[in-house]
């Protein structure tokens, strides 16, 4: 049951994510980007990771897909028109050719029983998904956690220094 | 495990079947007498002005960017709100203090009246 839910959701995330990328129209692509994420976030449920679903859905398909229409409509990118650009397309088809030898080469080269951290699934059903995280950001992880602060600041700063006509 | 995302997988397909059977049935149903003012885009009743695919402001690109970094600030509160308990004064201090770095911001976004609509 789980491994044809897995199935069709791999199905449909595969699907949106060619569509992404041959969409003549830069808001479909935009809404069939939105239905991977989805899938991505029933992935995190199915790994039990339900805080990781969560964020998934509200940070990438809420809020930086919202940056992404707004480029969009920013950009006013014309329904393309065909164009040559084969050395694009060759320049593409390499690099995508040595991802795909490398993510084959890592997946047979992995084994299963490879060292595992402190929390096994067991103990992660026990204590609670986001109570483990939340231990381990805001007590082993608390100078990164507290330096995403500096770095929201300065994203806020650029962000009006870029955005803004006069500062 | 999975049984309690059971009302969630529910209502993402009867939220699904409810646009396809609205859409599907209108179009079979409804009839298709087309006009020149029937086809044209539905514009707040107003009469429409130019293409819909027009450049827009770089302030809607401000708004969004500032809200995506506050909601990434909500993000983080809700593990900690999760151990609050546990955290006791320590976490409070140290959740005070993140949000005093990017009250800071907020307080700068203000002061350049980057939330005003110029």
């Amino acid at each position: 049951m789980e491994t044809l839910f897995f199935a069709i959701i791999t199905l449909v995330a595969v699907v949106s994510a060619i569509l992404v990328i041959t969409c003549k129209n830069p808001i479909n692509s935009a809404l069939s980007l939105i239905l991977t994420f989805f899938c991505l976030a029933t992935y995190y449920v199915m790994l039990d990771a339900p805080f990781m679903a969560a964020v998934q859905v509200m940070v990438y398909a809420g809020a930086i897909m919202v940056l992404i229409v707004f480029v969009i409509m920013l950009l006013n990118v014309r329904v393309d028109a065909h164009k040559k650009q084969t050395h694009k397309v060759a320049l593409g088809c390499i690099i995508g050719l040595f991802t795909l030898i490398n993510t084959a080469f890592l997946i047979f080269k992995s084994r299963a029983a490879m060292p595992m951290g402190p929390y096994n699934g067991s103990i992660i059903k026990q204590i609670g998904h986001t109570e483990l995280i939340g231990k381990e950001m805001f007590t082993t992880f608390l100078l990164p956690f507290e330096i995403t602060s500096i770095l929201l600041l300065v994203a806020i700063i650029g962000a009006v220094i870029l955005a803004k006509k006069k500062i | 495990m999975l049984g309690a995302y059971l009302p969630i997988l529910l209502l993402v397909i009867v939220a699904i079947a409810f646009g396809l059977v609205s859409l599907t049935f209108s179009s079979l149903i409804g009839p298709k007498k087309k006009s020149a003012l029937k086809l044209s885009p539905y514009e707040s009743g107003c009469e429409p002005v130019g293409t819909a695919r027009d450049r827009f402001s770089i302030k809607f690109y401000l708004i969004a960017m500032l809200f995506i970094l506050f909601d990434i600030e909500a993000v983080f509160l809700y593990p900690w709100a999760i151990l609050y308990k546990k955290l006791g004064v320590f976490g409070l201090v140290e959740m005070g203090l993140f949000i005093v770095i990017l009250f800071v911001g907020y307080i700068y976004v203000w002061k350049k009246g980057a939330l005003e609509w110029e």
